[in-house]
Parts: structure tokens; C-alpha cells; sequence
């Protein structure tokens, strides 16, 4: 691990700005910063709160938006809630898998997008609903999907 | 913190009042731009983007605020333009192209361009030419708004706006006019019943922690909003947190707590810093912290994000993660208002519960048990007071966010407000409550329910969070109901093994039966499941997670059977059925 991102980890950890300080915080401060929760951060959360690693581990890997290696250049999300799968969401998922190259939700191999999917996006008025880049887009259609995901890998990466 | 103002309630309120006079009958005229969930969805952000671009090449002066939504998501984009003095004019579905017009034409100081406009707010004396109130829209009718009173009107993040609008007055009125007692007996008289599903009254629920003399108290306020269809709680949180913020320094006041947390999902920003702007500024102006208003009382507010999990809405669940753990339910008791967060006395609320405590103690709770439905023991029916916040989805003409008085049908919220199902077809099924709501069919019984906890609980359905996805007639009952169980799957936590392994059993024999594969011994099976899932789960996910089988079995028996006995699909099903990866990793 190079020592810049040494230093956001520590920064991310021991600088929150809000007074109750737990793991789950800490993790996702962590994942704020630098989009995973490497082995170090593990460890540098579990000093802080003076926990043990498997304590921390315990709670990173329950909830599933922590990831444990470092993020693609693009996040792609398919919400599939009774809201989007009642509009068609099974087709819009059909065709994000289709677009990426993919067969399941995870990484494309060239590493350069992560499709997930999503319980609830929040944007139910508007299903089915993505979201690129954590920007939501509504009223998907399989085209404006195809359309949305060719436009985000032709742009610069996320973060 | 910063420290505390020492200014009284009254400078604040005259500087806020003077503000709010310069936006909207100052030099220039006020944009707003609704940037919520549906707002941003529907690309309210490259509006605000346009809007900017266009007064800067314009050189038209206008301030520009990003608002919450205003619950007509349908029109979303929406964006109004208020000139000094004048009404406000909404234009909906707004390009980036046409904010420019609009800024070139009507904030230049020009007419309206009414062939875009949706409708005008404001004295109806000062109608604009063709285009109509927005109050006779039929998606705000019939509304009446308490906890949305502020939504999309003020910028969420300006807690003057909030204070120019009567915000304040409550918590001011409870500190130098009544004792905590004196402010929780407003909300028992009021009648409120908790919003986040359970629909116990809140005032009741106050009393346990009040009566509690631990020094150390915690209210909790339940922004997890996991449910899939819901949106309301977040809608709150980024078009008015300061309801919120007030409401639960109220509750802190009227429970002798001291501290608050306001726990939201991590991952959605404008909900977070919203709320969190609203709290800061509460500081700095002596509205949060010690000695708040020079009163005595002292209470704190935090924001405690939590990761993705349904089931950390549950209470317990709840109190897990705001400690930073896996949010897995408590065995209960100790309940919460004994050991609840941190070892310490706790009481949880919903969003929508708190957003109502202001209006509540500012017009007293008589007022508000007024509104809403009345008690009929016969019928076991305790009586629903207030209003609904209903986040309409699915196959309907107008989605959105409305807020109607208890008591309502839902045929009027439906075809009288919301426009019916859109394309001529047929309205065929509802899904109320969450995921764990189960369905209704929308059988002309079904439709004179009247919005009230226990009518739709004995209908067996839950009213709870709000939402409603409706379906028209493509939808398949038992793909929904397959949906619906593979969320509830997906999201169980895992602790207690009746519904971890009984929700994997029943997705499986759904996906069977989808995939017409199903035998006739599988609609037994289920219920089998079902009744130990219910008997045997630790929290509501696992007790009621077998809500969405039954109830499509009571309503839609006839298409199971079709797809078991007949091999037959009974709507449009997609081809390839979807459920996601296994389970929580």
C-alpha cells in the first residue's frame, strides 16, 4: 500500500467530524475516502476503536455496499424493487449485463466498471431507476441504459 | 459546536422574517429547482446547471435555490420562478434548454411562458394569464399538508427559511409556556400514532422513557427507510430535516432526554447534508446545545449513518448499527426504554412521527386528532389521527408524494388524485407497506378502504411506511410476490435462522412455481414455512415476512394454481426470472 493512501485511510479514521465515533463510522469513512476497506484500514479502524480485527472484519462484511478491493473507475447500479420491477426492471438489468459484458453483478474484467444491484434507489416516482456514478437516472429504458453506461466509460473515471 | 447564541427567539425570528422578505419581495426575482430523489433522477442537477449558465449569459440577477420535492415527481423536473412580490409559476418537466427560455423570458422580467407551465402558487388574484392554481391540480387537491407543509417551498438547507415559515415557534412555545409533561400530554392528545409501521402512539411510547430518571436519555429517529416503493422519509429529510431537528428536541424536551440521533442510510448524500446543515446552523443560533433558548433544557443532535440493511430499521437492529455493529435485532426485553443505545434509556420514531411534533404542539394536539378517522371498538378500530404520506409508484398516472388526511378511500387517492392507470388498463393490484405489506387486490372492496392503520390491518394489508406501487393488469401476481420475497431474502439479516433459512425455502419454491415447475404440494409447503417464520423469528422481517405469499394467496390464489396446475403464466412475466446473488455475503 502506497503511504498516500496510507495517509488517507489514517486521515479518513482519525478525523471524523461527528461526536460518536463506532467501527461502522470509521468503515465508512474509510470507504468514503478511498471506495474499499483494504486489510489496513482494518486494522487502523480496529486500533482506533480499540476493537479487535475480527470485530471490525465482523461488521465490514455484513454490510454489503464495503467492498475489499479497490473500486473501478465506474459504478454502475440497477435498482430492481417491486417499484422498478413492476416498470421493467428485468430489462434494464438484462441489458446493463449485456452492455458490460457481464453475466452477474460484479466487475467487467478490463476493471474498468462495477455493475451492482440495487434494493431501492429511492426514486420510485420515476422506475425503473439507475444510477451511474451515484447520480440517479429515472425512467430507464434498456436503450437509455445502454445509452448512459457507453457514456460513462467514455468519460473520466469517478473518483 | 459553535457556542451558543444568546440571542432570543425573537431576533431570530424578525432577521429570518426579514430574509425571507428579501427573496421573495426583494430586487430580483427567487428560482427554485427541485433537486429530491425524483428531482435528481429526472436531471434536476443539470437544470440548476442550465439555470446558472443562462442568468450568468444573461446577466439577469435572480437568486437560485435548490428545494426538495413539492410531491408531484411525475413533473419532475420542476421549476418556479417567483418575480419580487409576485405568484410563483412552476414549469414541469424542465430541459436544460427550456430553463434557459425561461430565464431569458419570464426572470428577465418578462411574461410567464405559460404553454410550459404546470400551475401558479399564490394569491389567486394574481393569476397569470392561462395558467391555472396549482391547488386545483387533481394530485393536490385533496391534499393537506402538515409534515410536508415547508416541501419543496424553502431551501432545506437555510434554517431561516425554515424559522420565516413558524418554525420554531413550537419548541419556543414548549420551552417558556409548557413543562415536558405538559408538552407530551399535547402529543397524547393529539393521537399520534407512530408512522414507521407499527402505528403505536407516540405520546404513550414517550411516557415509558419519560418516567425513566436515568441522567443519560437517547431519542432515535428512524430515517433507515429500507422499504422498496417508500420514499417519504427521505422526501422529509431533504425538503424540510428542520421539522425534524425540531421535532426531536421537542420529544428530547418532553422526555427529559438529552441527546438525539437521527439515523440515516449512508450512500444517498442529499437527505445527510441537508440535515446535517440544519443542525449546524441549529447550533449557531442556540437552538440545539446547552441551555437551548436560554430555557435550561440542553440536548444534542447527531446524524449516525448506517450501511446498506434493511433490517436495520428494526428498533434494536437500529440501536446495533447507531453503536457501529452489525444490525442484528435485540432479544427483548430489556426493551429500549430501559437498555436501549449505548446501555442507556432510548426511544426510536419515525421521520414522519417527528415531522408532525411541531405543527402538533403549535396548534395544540386537539387540532390534530380532528383530522383523520375516529375509534370504533366494535371493529377494533383505535382511531387514525393526522394524515397520510403516501408515495404513490408504479403503473399510475401521477407518481409522487402526497399528504391526505386520514380517512380517505383509497379510490380517491387513486383515480380522484392520482389519475387511475394510465394506457386504459385495468388497476389490478396494490402493494402497500413495504415489501412485508403484502399485497390487495384492487377489487372495488379493496378500493373504498379507507386510509386508516387498523381498516388496512384488518384487511391484511399494513398502511405502515406509506407506499404504494400500484399494478394494472400485465402485472403477475405471483412474479411480484417471487420479487417481493427474493427483497425480503436478500435483506434478512441472518441472526436468527427461522427467517434466514425459511426466506431462501420459500424464494426457491416461488421461483419454482414461476418457472411453472411448482407441484401442488408446494402451496402447502409455503404456508408450512410460513407459520415457523411467524411463530419462530426473532423481529418483524422474519414475523411478517411471509405477508407478501399470503396475501397474494388470498387475493390471487387462482393464479398460483394456474401457474402450478395449468402451466400457465398469468401476466406479463419476464422470460428469465431474477432474483439476485444468494444472500448477504
Amino acid at each position: 500500500m502506497d503511504a498516500a493512501t496510507q495517509s488517507l485511510i489514517s486521515d479518513a479514521v482519525n478525523n471524523q467530524p461527528q461526536p460518536t465515533v463506532t467501527v461502522l463510522s470509521s468503515l465508512l469513512a474509510v470507504e468514503d475516502a478511498i471506495g474499499y476497506i483494504p486489510k489496513e484500514a482494518v486494522e487502523a479502524v480496529a486500533l482506533r476503536m480499540d476493537a479487535t480485527i475480527n470485530d471490525v472484519w465482523a461488521v465490514a462484511t455484513f454490510y454489503p455496499n464495503f467492498r475489499f478491493d479497490p473500486p473501478t473507475e465506474h459504478r454502475i447500479e440497477v435498482c430492481w424493487g417491486p417499484s422498478c420491477h413492476v416498470m421493467g426492471a428485468d430489462r434494464i438489468i438484462a441489458a446493463a449485463l449485456d452492455s458490460l459484458g457481464l453475466s452477474d453483478e460484479g466487475d467487467t474484467p478490463d476493471g474498468k466498471a462495477t455493475l451492482r444491484y440495487n434494493t431501492c434507489l429511492g426514486a420510485c416516482a420515476h422506475a425503473p431507476v439507475i444510477a451511474i456514478d451515484h447520480h440517479l437516472a429515472g425512467r430507464a429504458t434498456p436503450d437509455s441504459a445502454r445509452q448512459k453506461i457507453a457514456d460513462a466509460l467514455q468519460s473520466a473515471a469517478s473518483h | 459546536m459553535a457556542t451558543p447564541n444568546t440571542a432570543d427567539f425573537d431576533t431570530i425570528l424578525a432577521e429570518a422574517q426579514r430574509r425571507w422578505q428579501d427573496l421573495t419581495n426583494g430586487d430580483r426575482p427567487w428560482i427554485r429547482i427541485g433537486t429530491g430523489l425524483a428531482g435528481e433522477a429526472a436531471g434536476g442537477f443539470e437544470v440548476v446547471a442550465a439555470t446558472k449558465r443562462a442568468l450568468a449569459d444573461q446577466n439577469v440577477e435572480a437568486n437560485v435555490s435548490e428545494v426538495g420535492t413539492l410531491g408531484l415527481c411525475f413533473a419532475e423536473p420542476l421549476m418556479d420562478v417567483q418575480t419580487p412580490g409576485g405568484p410563483r409559476v412552476f414549469y414541469h418537466n424542465v430541459t436544460p434548454e427550456l430553463a434557459g427560455n425561461i430565464v431569458r423570458q419570464h426572470a428577465s422580467g418578462g411574461d410567464p411562458i405559460s404553454e410550459h407551465a404546470i400551475g401558479y402558487l399564490g394569491d389567486r388574484a394574481l393569476a397569470p394569464d392561462g395558467i391555472p392554481h396549482l391547488d386545483d391540480h387533481p394530485m393536490r387537491s385533496l391534499e393537506q399538508r402538515i409534515a410536508l407543509r415547508n416541501a419543496g417551498n424553502i431551501d432545506p438547507s437555510d434554517l431561516y427559511q425554515y424559522i420565516a415559515n413558524d418554525g420554531y415557534a413550537a419548541l419556543n412555545k414548549a420551552l417558556t409556556e409548557m413543562s415536558p409533561d405538559e408538552a407530551r400530554q399535547e402529543v397524547v392528545a393529539s393521537g399520534l400514532r407512530g408512522r414507521g409501521g407499527a402505528a403505536f402512539p407516540a405520546g404513550v411510547k414517550w411516557g415509558f422513557l419519560a418516567g425513566n430518571p436515568d441522567p443519560n436519555k437517547y431519542i432515535l429517529c428512524n430515517c433507515e427507510e429500507g422499504d422498496p416503493g417508500a420514499f417519504n422519509d427521505r422526501g422529509i429529510l431533504e425538503s424540510d430535516p428542520a421539522t425534524v431537528v425540531e421535532g426531536i428536541t421537542i420529544a428530547g424536551y418532553a422526555c427529559n432526554a438529552n441527546r438525539g440521533y437521527i439515523f440515516i442510510r449512508h450512500g444517498h448524500n442529499q437527505p445527510i447534508d441537508r440535515t446535517r446543515a440544519v443542525i449546524e446552523q441549529a447550533y449557531e443560533l442556540g437552538l440545539l446545545g446547552k441551555n437551548i433558548l436560554g430555557s435550561g433544557f440542553s440536548f444534542d443532535v447527531e446524524v449516525a449513518l448506517t450501511g446498506d440493511s434493511y433490517v436495520s430499521g428494526e428498533e434494536t437492529a437500529l440501536m446495533e448499527a447507531i453503536e457501529g455493529k452489525r444490525s442484528m435485532p435485540r432479544y427483548r426485553p430489556p426493551f429500549p426504554a430501559q437498555v436501549g443505545v449505548f446501555g442507556k434509556p432510548s426511544n426510536i420514531n419515525n421521520v414522519k412521527t417527528l415531522a408532525y411534533v411541531p405543527e402538533i404542539v403549535a396548534r395544540g394536539g386537539e387540532w390534530f386528532a380532528s383530522i383523520g378517522t375516529a375509534a370504533d371498538p366494535e371493529r377494533r378500530i383505535n382511531g387514525s389521527s393526522g394524515t397520510a404520506i403516501l408515495c404513490l409508484s408504479g403503473d399510475i398516472t401521477y407518481t409522487g408524494l402526497i399528504e391526505v388526511p386520514l380517512g380517505m378511500t383509497l379510490r380517491q387517492v387513486l383515480f380522484d388524485m392520482a389519475g387511475g392507470v394510465p394506457n386504459g388498463k385495468r388497476m389490478k393490484l396494490l402493494q402497500t407497506g413495504g415489501p412485508l405489506g403484502g399485497v390487495l387486490s384492487a377489487s372495488d372492496a379493496n378500493l373504498d378502504l379507507v386510509l386508516d392503520f387498523d381498516v388496512f390491518r384488518a384487511a391484511g394489508a399494513i398502511l405502515g411506511s406509506g407506499g404504494i406501487i400500484v399494478c394494472d393488469e400485465d402485472t403477475c401476481a405471483v412474479d411480484l410476490t417471487r420479487n417481493l420475497i427474493a427483497f425480503c431474502q436478500y435483506e434478512s439479516c441472518g441472526k436468527c435462522f427461522p427467517c434466514r433459512m425459511g426466506m431462501s425455502h420459500l424464494l426457491e419454491v416461488l421461483e419454482r412455481i414461476s418457472n411453472l415447475e411448482g407441484t401442488e404440494e408446494d402451496l402447502a409447503l409455503m404456508r408450512n414455512i410460513g407459520e415457523n417464520m411467524q411463530a419462530g423469528s426473532l423481529c418483524g422481517h422474519g414475523q411478517l415476512g411471509f405477508n407478501p405469499v399470503s396475501s397474494a394467496l388470498r387475493y390471487f390464489g387462482d393464479e398460483f394454481e394456474a401457474h402450478i396446475r395449468d402451466k400457465r403464466h398469468t401476466g406479463d412475466c419476464p422470460e428469465q426470472v431474477f432474483s439476485p446473488g444468494l444472500t448477504r455475503r
